[in-house]
C-alpha cells in the first residue's frame, strides 16, 4: 500500500479481481449439492436411454410369449412383461420417448409463454389485459381435461403429443415473463434506447429478453419436469404413445394389472425413473436460480 | 498500522478528552472487519479507532466504499453473517463484538439506536407509525399501552410532526419522506439512547427538508446530551452538524480533528483533494452586481435557433379528481451550444420535464419542438431521424447500462439503430474514439459494466450519448449518485466535450452548487410550475422569488463558520416569514 492517495484515480484501481463469469456460475451451481445430484441423474438417464440400447440389445418390436412374465434373471436383468419384452431394454426405449417428449414439450411451452408474456408486458394497456385474460381462462381449464378430450377424438403420435402438451402448459411461464417484462421495460437503458429513437423490437429482443433469461431458463426446467410428468399421466390413462412404442407412463399403466401378482419389476423401475427425473429437473432449476440470482447478493 | 501516515495528532484529540465530560459512549479500538465474499476476503475496515463522548457529534466522512457504513453497523452489532469482526467496539461499556444476542437486543433501541438513510424502507409500510414507535418503547420498558401511546404522541410532537394526535394513526405512505424520517428519528430517541448513530440520515431528502432534519437532530443531541455518530459523504452536512470529524479512506482513518480544523485547514492529502472537489455554492459576494446584463444576454424563449423548446406544456397523470398535474404551463427552450439547468425539489416535475423533452412522455397539452420540428406531428421515420440528434445520460449508473452487454456493445447501440450500414470495423473504431473522448481506455470496450465503478459507468453512459455526435444532451441527475471527486471528473469531461463538439445540454439536478458551476441558464420548478428562470449568475445568486431564496438558504456549505452564520440567517428568515405570514 503506497501513501499516494488520489480520489480521482482511485476508481481505476477498484477493478473487480476474481473468477470470471462462467467459472463463478459453475461455482455457484455446484454449491447447491442437490442441483449437482439432479444434473448427474439427468445425465445418467440420458446416457442410459440413448446409449444404453447400443450396449444392451433387446427386441422391443416382436412379442415373445414363451418368455412372458419372467422375473429378473441373468438373461433379463429386470425380467420381462406380459408379452415377453425385456423390461430393462423397455425402460431405455420408453425413457427415450419420455425424455424427448418432455424436453420438447417443455421447451415449446417456454417459447410460447415467453413470446406471449413479453408482448403482453411490453405493449401493456388493453392488449395486455386481453392477453392475460386469455391466460386466466386457460389456467381455469385443467390441462388434463383438455388432453383427455383430444385423446378421445384422435390418437396422437409423438410429434402431435409434443405440440399438444406444449400448447396446454405455456400459461404459467407467460405470467412469469410478463411480470419480468413489466419491470424491465421501464429500466433506464430501455428508456435511453427509446429516447434516441430505437425500435420496440430492438428493446424487446436486445434488452428485455436477454435480461429475463434467468426467469426463462428456470421456468423451462420446471416446464420440462412438468411435461415428463404429463406424458406419464396421459400414457398411464392409455391415451399416449401406442404399442409397441411406449414410455415410462405407458409402462406403469401396462404393469398395473400385475400389482397384486407380485411382479414388482413391471412397476418399480419405470415409476422410480419418472420420480427421479422429475425431481432432478426441479433441482437443476433451483441450482440455475442460484446462478442467475446475482442481484440478490 | 499501514504505510498511510494518519494525521491524528494528539494535540487535536487530547484537549477534547479534557473538555468532554465522562467516559466515551462509543469507544472503537483497532476495529478490523473482513467480509468473506465469493471472490475472496475483503477487508472493509482496517484497524480503526474512534471515540464519541456524550453530547458530542462525530462525523465519519469518506467516499463510497471507504467503510464508513460498516463502522456504523459494527457499532450496532448489525453486520451481516459473512463479516468477521476483530478488535473492540464498546457502547456504553458493553463490548458489542463479543456480546450475546440478548445483550445486543437490549442494547439496541435503548442505549444505542440508529437512523437509516432511506426512511421509506426503514418503516413497516403496513403498520401505523404510532404502533411502530410504541413497539420500540414497550420492547424496552414495562409500560402500559396507554402510557406508550401518550409517550408516542409526545415524541411525534418533539420531532416536529404537526397534529400528532391524528398522525399517530397514519401509515408511512400517508406521510412525506421528511415526515417519515422524523418518525424514524422518533423511534430512535424513544428510549432516550445515549448514542445515536445516523447513517446518511438526510441523503434521500430535499435540501430544505435536510436542513429541518439536521436542525432537529442537533436540538435533540444538545438537549439530551446524546452522543451522535454521523455517517455522511456530504461535507456541507458535516459543517452544519458535527463537532469533530474523522475522514475515512479505504477502511482507515486518515485524519481526525475538530470540524473547523479539518474542513478549513485539512492536513492530509486525501482530505485536501476531497474538499477541493466539493462544489461550493456561490453567493452574492462572489458575483459583482451587473445591472442590465440579463436583458442584454437572455433572448426570448421563442427564438428560432432553439434546439428544443417546450411551449405551455402540461402533463397530467391519472384521470378524474385523483389526477396529478405533474407539469403545468411549462415553457422553456435550450439554444444551440448552451447549458440550461432544471432545478427544483423532488416532485417538482424536473424529471418529467426532461422526459417530455425526450419524447418519452406525451404532453397532455402544449407542444414540444425538437430542432424546430414538432415531435408529435412528425411521422415515425422523421421522428427517428430527429431523435438521432439527442443523447441521454440518466441518474442511476447501475440501471442505465444493460448488465448483459459489454461496454462496446452498449456504446455501439445508437450506431446500430441509426447507422445500420456502418461496417463493423468503423463501428469499433468510433466506439474506441468515443471511449477515449470520455477519458476511458479504449480497451475497456470488452469489459462488462459490473466491472466498472460508478464514475466509469456514467462515462460509458456519456459515451453512448455522444457517439452519434448529438446536438442536444439531456442529462437527468448525471452525477447525483457519484462521489464528489468522481462527480467533478465527470462534469469536467462533459464540459470539455461540450466546448469541443458544441452540443446543447439540458441538465436536470437538485444540486444548486453544481448547477451554478455548470449551467448558463436555469429554470426553477416548483410543483409542476416554473417558479423563475434566468441566467444562473442572476437567478441562483439574487433570486427574485422566496422559493428559490429558501432553496439556496437551505444548501449547507462545507465551511463550519460560514454555515453557522447561514443557519442563523435562515432560521431568522423563517421566523420572520412565519410571523409575517401569520402561520
Amino acid at each position: 500500500m503506497s501513501a499516494v492517495i488520489q480520489p480521482g484515480k482511485a476508481e481505476f484501481s477498484a477493478q473487480v479481481a476474481g473468477p470470471t463469469g462462467s467459472r463463478l456460475a459453475i461455482a455457484r451451481f455446484s454449491r447447491n449439492r442437490l442441483a449437482v445430484v439432479g444434473l448427474a441423474v439427468v445425465v445418467f438417464f440420458v446416457l442410459f436411454c440413448f446409449l444404453g440400447p447400443l450396449v444392451y440389445h433387446t427386441d422391443q418390436l416382436h412379442t415373445a410369449l414363451s418368455e412372458a412374465n419372467q422375473g429378473p434373471s441373468g438373461s433379463h436383468l429386470l425380467g420381462t412383461d406380459a408379452v415377453g419384452h425385456d423390461e430393462l431394454g423397455r425402460l431405455m426405449y420408453g425413457g427415450k420417448v419420455s425424455l424427448i417428449v418432455g424436453l420438447a414439450a417443455g421447451l415449446l411451452a417456454t417459447v410460447i409463454g415467453t413470446v406471449w408474456g413479453a408482448v403482453a408486458g411490453y405493449v401493456g394497456g388493453w392488449v395486455d389485459a386481453v392477453m392475460m385474460r386469455v391466460v386466466d381462462a386457460g389456467i381455469a381449464i385443467p390441462a388434463l381435461f383438455i388432453l383427455l378430450v383430444i385423446s378421445a377424438i384422435s390418437t396422437p403420435d409423438t410429434f402431435a403429443l409434443v405440440i399438444i402438451l406444449g400448447f396446454v402448459s405455456w400459461l404459467v411461464p407467460s405470467r412469469l415473463i410478463r411480470a419480468e417484462t413489466l419491470s424491465l421495460k421501464n429500466r433506464d437503458y430501455v428508456l435511453t434506447l427509446r429516447a434516441i429513437g430505437g425500435s420496440h423490437t430492438r428493446a424487446i429482443t436486445r434488452h428485455v429478453l436477454p435480461n429475463s433469461v434467468s426467469t426463462i431458463v428456470v421456468a423451462a426446467t420446471f416446464q420440462v419436469a412438468d411435461a415428463i410428468l404429463l406424458v406419464a399421466y396421459v400414457s398411464y390413462l392409455g391415451l399416449g404413445v401406442q404399442p409397441p412404442a411406449t414410455d415410462w407412463g405407458g409402462m406403469l399403466s401396462a404393469g398395473l394389472t400385475a400389482v397384486y401378482s407380485g411382479r414388482w419389476w413391471l412397476i418399480l423401475p419405470s415409476g422410480l425413473a419418472v420420480i427421479l427425473v422429475v425431481c432432478a429437473f426441479n433441482a437443476i432449476g433451483d441450482g440455475l436460480r442460484d446462478v442467475f440470482d446475482v442481484r440478490g447478493r | 498500522m499501514t504505510a498511510i501516515p494518519p494525521v491524528m495528532a494528539q494535540d487535536t484529540t487530547a484537549p477534547l478528552r479534557d473538555e468532554a465530560s465522562g467516559a466515551p459512549i462509543l469507544d472503537v479500538d483497532d476495529l478490523v472487519v473482513t467480509f468473506s465474499t465469493e471472490s475472496g476476503p475483503v477487508e472493509a475496515v482496517r484497524g480503526l479507532s474512534l471515540e464519541v463522548r456524550p453530547g458530542e457529534t462525530l462525523a465519519l466522512v469518506g467516499e463510497s466504499g471507504s467503510g464508513k457504513s460498516t463502522v456504523a453497523l459494527a457499532a450496532m452489532g448489525l453486520l451481516s453473517g459473512n463479516a468477521l469482526v476483530q478488535g473492540r467496539v464498546c457502547v456504553g461499556g458493553t463490548n458489542v463484538v463479543t456480546a450475546s444476542d440478548p445483550v445486543l437486543r437490549h442494547l439496541r433501541g435503548s442505549t444505542a439506536s440508529m437512523v437509516f438513510q432511506e426512511p421509506g424502507t426503514a418503516l413497516d409500510p403496513l403498520t401505523r407509525v404510532g404502533a411502530q414507535i410504541a413497539e420500540v418503547i414497550r420492547n424496552h420498558r414495562d409500560v402500559s399501552s396507554a402510557v406508550a401511546r401518550t409517550e408516542t404522541i409526545d415524541l411525534l410532537r418533539r420531532v416536529g410532526i404537526p397534529d400528532p394526535e391524528s398522525r399517530v394513526r397514519a401509515f408511512p405512505f400517508q406521510l412525506s419522506g421528511g415526515q417519515c424520517q422524523r418518525v424514524v428519528i422518533a423511534m430512535a430517541i424513544a428510549n432516550e439512547p445515549r448514542l445515536l448513530i445516523a447513517d446518511e440520515p438526510t441523503t434521500a431528502l430535499d435540501v430544505t427538508v435536510q436542513a429541518e432534519i439536521l436542525e432537529l437532530l442537533r436540538r435533540l443531541a444538545v438537549d439530551s446530551g446524546t452522543g451522535v455518530l454521523l455517517v455522511t459523504h456530504n461535507m456541507g452536512v458535516v459543517a452544519d452538524f458535527a463537532d469533530r470529524v474523522a475522514v475515512m479512506y479505504r477502511g482507515e482513518i486518515v485524519e481526525t480533528g475538530s470540524v473547523e480544523d479539518v474542513l478549513l485547514a485539512p492536513r492530509h492529502e486525501y482530505t485536501k483533494r476531497l474538499l477541493a472537489a466539493v462544489p461550493r455554492l456561490k453567493t452574492a459576494a462572489d458575483y459583482p452586481a451587473v445591472t442590465g446584463r440579463a436583458q442584454d444576454v437572455v433572448p426570448r424563449d421563442t427564438d428560432t435557433d432553439s434546439v428544443i423548446a417546450l411551449n405551455d406544456v402540461a402533463v397530467r397523470f391519472g384521470r378524474g379528481p385523483s389526477a396529478v398535474n405533474a407539469l403545468d404551463t411549462v415553457s422553456f427552450a435550450v439554444r444551440a451550444g448552451e447549458t440550461v439547468g432544471l432545478v427544483g425539489e423532488s416532485g417538482s416535475g424536473k424529471s418529467t420535464a426532461a422526459r417530455v423533452a425526450l419524447g418519452l412522455i406525451a404532453p397532455t397539452s402544449g407542444t414540444v419542438s425538437l430542432f424546430g420540428q414538432n415531435l408529435r406531428k412528425s411521422g415515425v421515420r422523421a421522428r427517428r431521424r430527429l431523435q438521432a440528434g439527442i443523447g441521454v445520460v440518466l441518474q442511476d449508473p447501475v440501471a442505465s447500462l444493460d448488465a448483459r452487454m459489454s461496454v462496446g456493445e452498449i456504446i455501439a447501440e445508437p450506431l446500430r439503430v441509426h447507422r445500420r450500414s456502418m461496417s463493423r470495423h468503423d463501428r469499433e473504431r468510433l466506439v474506441g474514439e468515443t471511449l477515449e473522448a470520455v477519458r476511458l481506455p479504449a480497451a475497456i470496450a470488452g469489459r462488462a459494466p459490473r466491472e466498472l465503478s460508478g464514475g466509469q459507468r456514467q462515462r460509458v453512459s456519456l459515451a453512448r450519448a455522444l457517439v452519434l455526435r448529438p446536438r442536444l444532451l439531456v442529462a437527468d441527475e448525471p452525477t447525483s449518485a457519484l462521489d464528489v471527486s468522481v462527480q467533478k471528473a465527470v462534469l469536467e469531461v462533459i464540459g470539455e466535450l461540450q466546448s469541443e463538439l458544441g452540443f446543447a445540454c439540458l441538465f436536470v439536478s437538485h444540486d444548486l452548487a453544481v448547477v451554478q458551476d455548470f449551467c448558463t441558464r436555469v429554470v426553477v420548478l416548483r410543483s409542476g410550475r416554473i417558479e423563475e428562470k434566468g441566467l444562473t449568475g442572476e437567478t441562483l445568486v439574487r433570486p427574485t422569488t422566496d422559493y428559490t431564496r429558501r432553496l439556496l438558504a437551505a444548501v449547507p456549505v462545507p465551511d463550519p463558520i460560514v454555515q453557522r452564520r447561514r443557519r442563523e440567517d435562515r432560521l431568522a428568515a423563517l421566523a420572520a416569514g412565519e410571523t409575517t405570514a401569520g402561520e
